[in-house]
């Protein structure tokens, strides 16, 4: 850096000079590690751009201050060391960036955003940017609660293993009473289904207040468990206008012996780590749908790719959250959801540029978030679904069961005989990608639900071109 | 009324065969088997009784087999489910379990309504078999 009196001469200076560009660092251990896509400005230099994200992101003001010798501002800078071009994407450079685990504060993901996802992403040197992956070091993982219940633990309170959960959502989304809508609640878990759920801007508006959903649903999730004899539940959302709203409807869910409540995306990183402490301590499954994800996290150039809000969502502590089909009719390359579902459920995340994952991540026992998969899928498509999705999934058929033409019930039913007949076939060593829709016509010979499932639904695919797909190799998107 | 808890109840009953295919593909995963057999099939009885410890160092199918018809033979007229258990780090939980025998007739559960304050209910499930003493729940 030269000369501290040059350094601090008041005035401007370029970025990558002021000690925010740094080739050979070395990322510690305990570095939180960011990869952006930046697409500067014509003329601006890749390396400077990195620098200002970089300086931007940390300690940076757009002028020297003399106040940083008040500081040990080197350590406090977060040091862009690495910058790539985007392969095909001229104009595009994966820049790497590191921050000292002293920037950030234990435990909260509304401090660890101010600062990756804060003033820089207007910063006008930048046409564009994109948050790709973020590495988290154990230390700073381990100031974070996680996930209030997990997989494993929710599988042994269900009672349920060996195969992907079912659920439905509620349709239509708007304008039925209450009575009305814990009669489509029952009728699909007696058909079959694990959970139904509330959609996600069903809150408490005047055509339907939410005590009296409550009351409703927990009379259809009690006697549907009755005539089963399985445990069931319904994702009761408690999204509200403030803390104190959703405090008081989680609580009534609790009283009346839910198993589970769900909030939105939209209520905000802080919001949604109290309701994770709330659910660890009323030992409550929290169910996170990620209504209006897509504003930031569809579009390659701009905003923050959906496995750093899958990473962020475990560690502030969700136990579900909608994370892809790859087959139905929402934005899903079959790599990049891959990418997703790894960093909800495994125990190490390995690099795999295939899939965007740009870094080795020990989760440090943080449990396991699980997937869900929800928009647009029915039972025809069961082989690829447990093929690209696994069994640690919740399958959402929400038109897929409501839409039957021989009912809500049977519309379960469909959906639950081609997804045990699936996961019994594959099991016993069957090819159930080639396979599928033979085995599904078998099942359908004895399970007439299932057999007019399949005959409604037959030529319904969504066969899109993705929007979000990974750089370093060719993707399709399956039919 | 037909209970459907386990991995395979909404299909016909798994015959012999069907269930050592199951067997096999959970030794193939390195996972033990157990067997456990309940005349109260309350969804929250968590503890069925167990038919001797799971066979952790078991890797032929046919001995488990062995073991799942004895208790069936023992225990004909009530539940019986074989678990397979993963010791892997990580899950270290059951990861796949399966009903094998069950009575004839089903006779399920009463919900039971107790109303509370203002509207509210509080729910209890009960098995109408689990109402005569154990042993003689189901004829």
């Amino acid at each position: 850096m030269g000369n501290p009196a040059d350094r601090y001469k008041s005035g401007v200076m370029p970025y990558a000079k002021m000690g925010y560009w740094d080739a050979d660092y070395v990322p510690k251990d305990t570095d939180v590690i960011a990869v952006f896509r930046i697409s500067p400005q014509d003329g601006v230099d890749a390396i400077e751009a990195a620098a200002a994200v970089a300086g931007e992101s940390s300690t940076a003001t757009w002028t020297v201050v003399w106040t940083d010798r008040l500081t040990a501002c080197d350590l406090y800078r977060a040091k862009a060391y690495r910058v790539d071009p985007v392969p095909g994407s001229p104009g595009q450079y994966f820049s790497y960036i590191a921050y000292d685990l002293a920037l950030f504060e234990e435990g909260s993901i509304a401090n660890l955003t101010a600062s990756i996802i804060g003033n820089v992403f207007g910063f006008k040197p930048l046409k564009a940017l994109r948050l790709e992956d973020m590495r988290m070091p154990v230390a700073y993982l381990k100031t974070f609660q996680g996930p209030p219940t997990g997989i494993v633990v929710e599988r042994e309170r269900l009672d349920k293993f060996g195969r992907p959960l079912l659920g439905a959502t509620t349709k239509p989304k708007l304008g039925l009473s209450s009575k009305n809508y814990g009669r489509v609640v029952y009728e699909a878990l007696k058909g079959g289904l694990d959970f139904v759920k509330d959609d996600e801007n069903i809150n408490s508006q005047p055509f339907m207040h939410w005590r009296d959903r409550f009351l409703y649903c927990m009379e259809a999730v009690n006697k549907a468990s009755a005539a089963t004899g399985e445990v069931k539940g319904h994702y009761l959302n408690v999204t509200a206008a403030t803390m104190e709203d959703m405090y008081e409807r989680a609580d009534f869910a609790k009283q009346l012996g839910s198993c589970i409540v769900m909030i939105d995306l939209v209520i905000g990183y802080t919001a949604i780590q109290s309701m994770a402490k709330w659910a660890r301590r009323n030992d409550m499954i929290l169910h996170l749908h990620r209504a209006g994800h897509g504003t930031y996290t569809r579009q390659k150039t701009h905003g923050v790719s959906f496995r750093v809000i899958a990473k962020w969502m475990r560690m502030a502590g969700v136990d579900h959250i909608h994370a892809g089909t790859v087959v139905g009719k929402l934005e899903g390359d079959p790599n990049v959801i891959k990418g997703i579902y790894s960093v909800c459920r495994d125990d190490i995340t390995k690099q795999n540029f295939e899939r965007g994952v740009f870094f080795d991540q020990d989760w440090a026992g943080l449990r396991k978030v699980m997937p869900v998969a929800s928009g647009g899928i029915h039972a025809g498509q069961m082989h690829q679904l447990i093929t690209y999705l696994g069994e640690d999934v919740v399958l959402q058929f929400g038109g897929g069961t409501i839409g039957h033409p021989m009912g809500i019930q049977a519309g379960a039913t469909a959906n639950r005989v081609a997804l045990e007949v699936m996961i019994k076939a594959r099991n016993e060593g069957r090819d159930i990608w080639n396979e599928g829709p033979q085995i599904l016509a078998e099942a359908a010979k004895w399970c007439s639900p299932l057999n007019a499932a399949l005959e409604t639904w037959k030529d319904v695919s969504f066969n899109y071109t993705s929007t979000d797909t990974a750089d370093f190799v060719p993707t399709a998107t399956p039919a | 009324m037909r209970i459907t808890q386990g991995t395979f109840s909404f299909l016909p009953e798994l015959t012999d065969k069907e269930i050592r295919a199951q067997v096999d593909y959970a030794l193939s995963q390195g996972w033990a088997i157990s067997v456990e057999y309940t005349d109260d099939p309350h969804p929250r009885n968590f503890y069925w009784e167990m038919w001797g410890n799971p066979m952790f160092d078991l890797k032929d199918g046919a001995g488990a087999m062995m073991e799942i018809l004895a208790c069936r033979k023992a225990h004909p007229k009530i539940y019986i489910r074989v678990n397979a258990f993963d010791s892997t780090r990580g899950f270290e939980t059951t990861r796949l379990s399966f009903i094998v025998n069950r009575p004839a007739e089903e006779p399920g559960f009463a919900l039971k309504r107790t109303e509370t304050g203002g509207r509210n209910i509080q729910y209890t499930i009960e098995s109408y078999a689990a109402q005569s003493p154990e042993g003689r729940r189901y004829s």
